[in-house]
């Protein structure tokens, strides 16, 4: 059977990186060496920090639940990626965040097994519900770097068609992905089906960028003698920011994401290669995400490569393996790639589920922003926006922190690609400031609530006042009635008796 | 004697209907703007009585330290003035703090209780009193009438570590 392709054209948008970006096309697939200790991260997940289950001194096995997500809040479980002691639980400097809870685990060596997750030869055959539970106790998150909890984004139930897998690293150096799809591609199949029956969905659109062609080959290859006519392949152009999930629904399917939409209102859900394969790993093998691929890259770092590290192992370990730093290394260290990464502060933090890629930048490959100059208003950033937003607007509105302009120019929108930043002849970091607008949006948003919340409670407390007052004059009004009146002093002289009479008698009992 | 209640009661449903808020009065408007920490430094007891003293022209837009020059933009645009910067006469914009009492200091007097405008402090005669931090605008009226000088300002995210 022939696996159907389509292949899809170019967008208006985009940048179309140079061969030159892209010196390490294939990279070797290594399997780094197990680390004798590892820092594991409470939240490496979208939403909030998982709760600690382990002490100091706690012997764990890997694959072992180290901190619980509560039901019914955003986030994921956190599992030991080996079997060790627990050297600590407290905060740590972690990627992505300033400080966070991490929990600390000396490996024993021994790699052994938590029991907790049974192994299926048969995980189709599970019913929908168990499958559902097992995403969610594995604490399975999107791979692709936004690590949205994949078990709250495939409990939509209804209303999805089609799952998009999202292979079109579009990065220019990541690799990971590609990777994945050559080595991993039966499980990446098999996670397919899983996700296709948690969804009840119908169809699955494998989307792999057109220059990808050892991985093109091996899925269709696996496709062809999995014989499941609900798959097909989209072969994507190398284009960056392709492989965001909005622009990858609507050049796959068509249907474009409404504003402030999400993305299955578009009737398709896209998710991660990796992430597919994660789940069939851990409904075959009982593991839940013990590692995950990491591209090492960069002219900073002397043999680049990708490697199957576990969860927690230090970003410093993974540079030694792939033969340390190179003279002409910058000095920085990112996570993720040039075009979205965020710069890491130490080479002493651990890979978290986030972690895709550590990219050493050489010193030819930085680009200078710290020579700004004023904006030309020549629209090209607007002409590669994916997000089909005028930049240049943007920019204006928010050196006048005008949030309401903000707003109509559509800053939610900005999927924080920085494709503006690579094309600006002026150099102007306008992602940054757009990253900055959303943060100080939010602010307001805090401090409009706090403001609501303390006009209801000082309302509220004047009306207590008031009512104290109101009795405290009811009571004066009493007792100036118990005095002036014949029947009034009597009525009190009884209740006096009659309280100091009991009085009495419970003090001679 | 019931007569009086009665007309007072009366009386206190037409005031507290009065004050509740119609959110389309010009007053309401400019009060929703203002940051409700009621801590007075405008000169005037309270959020929504400097709203009223703008409002009739007793007091200029620039007064509210806590809402800082954003506030200023913000009534500005509501009433058609020209912008301006928060006076620095009236206090110096310090965002985001928190009261923290030292509860090994704290003798239970409770002043600060009553000074509370928002009631975030909880505690009894006697007994160590603490600030609800989720609560608390930090409006600094808590400081003063603490006879032993046990509460103090502290940034948010710092407090929200230490707890």
């Amino acid at each position: 059977m022939s696996v159907p392709v389509i292949t899809i054209a170019a967008p208006d948008w985009g940048i179309r990186f140079g061969h030159d970006a892209q010196r390490h096309p294939d990279l070797m697939l290594q399997t780094a060496r197990l680390p004798d200790r590892v820092r594991i991260p409470l939240q490496q997940h979208i939403g909030s920090e998982a709760r600690p289950l382990v002490q100091e001194g706690d012997r764990v096995l890997a694959g072992q639940p180290v901190g619980r997500m509560d039901v019914n809040r955003l986030g994921a479980h956190v599992h030991a990626s080996l079997s060790g002691h627990v050297t600590r639980v407290g905060t740590a400097l972690v990627p992505g965040r300033r400080n966070g809870l991490a929990v600390d685990i000396q490996s024993d060596g021994l790699d052994e097994r938590w029991p907790g997750f049974a192994p299926h030869s048969q995980p189709l055959r599970l019913s929908t519900a168990a499958l559902r539970k097992a995403v969610l106790d594995g604490g399975i998150v999107g791979l692709g770097g936004a690590t949205f909890p994949a078990g709250i984004k495939l409990n939509r139930g209804g209303g999805v068609a089609t799952l998009i897998l999202n292979g079109a690293e579009c990065e220019p150096v990541i690799r990971c992905d590609d990777a994945l799809m050559c080595h991993y591609t039966e499980e990446m199949l098999l996670g397919a089906q899983i996700m296709l029956r948690i969804l009840e969905a119908d169809s699955c659109i494998i989307a792999i960028k057109q220059d990808m062609s050892s991985a093109i080959s091996r899925v269709t290859t696996s496709l062809t003698q999995l014989a499941d006519d609900r798959f097909q392949i989209a072969l994507v152009p190398p284009v960056y920011p392709i492989g965001g999930e909005a622009q990858l629904i609507q050049l796959v399917t068509g249907r474009e994401i409404p504003s402030g939409g999400l993305p299955w209102d578009s009737g398709a859900i896209c998710q991660n290669v990796a992430t597919a394969a994660a789940i069939a790993t851990l409904l075959t093998k009982g593991e839940p995400m013990l590692s995950r691929i990491v591209t090492v890259t960069g002219d900073g770092v002397a043999a680049p490569a990708n490697f199957v590290a576990r969860i927690g192992t230090s970003i410093e370990s993974l540079i030694n393996a792939a033969g340390g730093y190179t003279q002409q290394s910058a000095g920085k260290l990112m996570m993720g790639g040039p075009m979205m990464g965020v710069e890491l502060a130490s080479n002493q933090l651990p890979v978290t589920k986030a972690t895709n890629c550590i990219y050493v930048p050489g010193n030819q490959e930085l680009t200078q922003k710290s020579d700004a100059v004023a904006c030309i208003r020549c629209g090209d950033c607007a002409a590669v926006c994916p997000a089909d937003l005028m930049p240049q607007l943007l920019l204006q509105a928010q050196a006048t922190s005008d949030f309401d302009r903000l707003e109509q120019f559509g800053l939610s929108d900005c999927i924080e690609c920085g494709c503006c930043d690579y094309v600006c002849p002026s150099r102007i970091p306008l992602t940054r400031q757009f990253i900055h607008a959303k943060q100080q949006r939010w602010q307001i948003a805090l401090e409009k609530r706090r403001a609501s919340k303390a006009s209801a409670r000082i309302t509220a407390r004047d009306a207590r006042k008031q009512r104290e007052a109101l009795e405290l004059e009811q009571a004066l009004e009493q007792q100036t009635h118990n005095v002036t009146t014949a029947a009034g002093a009597r009525s009190a002289l009884e209740a006096l008796l009659e309280r100091t009479g009991a009085d009495n008698s419970d003090d001679q009992s | 004697m019931a007569g009086i209640a009665l007309a007072i009661g009366i009386g206190l449903a037409i005031t507290g209907r009065r004050l509740s808020q119609n959110p389309d009065t010009p007053l309401e408007k400019l009060n929703a703007l203002l940051p409700q920490t009621q801590c007075a430094q405008c000169g005037y007891p309270g959020c929504r009585p400097y709203a009223e003293a703008i409002l009739s022209g007793e007091a200029d837009i620039n007064q509210c330290p806590p809402g800082g020059d954003a506030t200023v933009t913000a009534i500005a645009k509501l009433l058609g003035k020209s912008a301006a910067a928060v006076n620095p006469a009236y206090g110096a914009y310090q965002p985001g703090r928190t009261a923290v009492i030292d509860e090994a200091a704290c003798i239970g007097c409770t002043l600060c209780i009553d000074a509370c405008p928002v009631d975030a402090i909880i505690g009894a005669h006697r007994y160590t009193h603490t600030v609800i931090r989720s609560e608390c605008t930090g409006c600094e009226l808590c400081i003063s009438p603490c006879p032993v000088d046990c509460i103090d300002m502290v940034p948010l995210n710092t407090a929200a570590r230490a707890a």
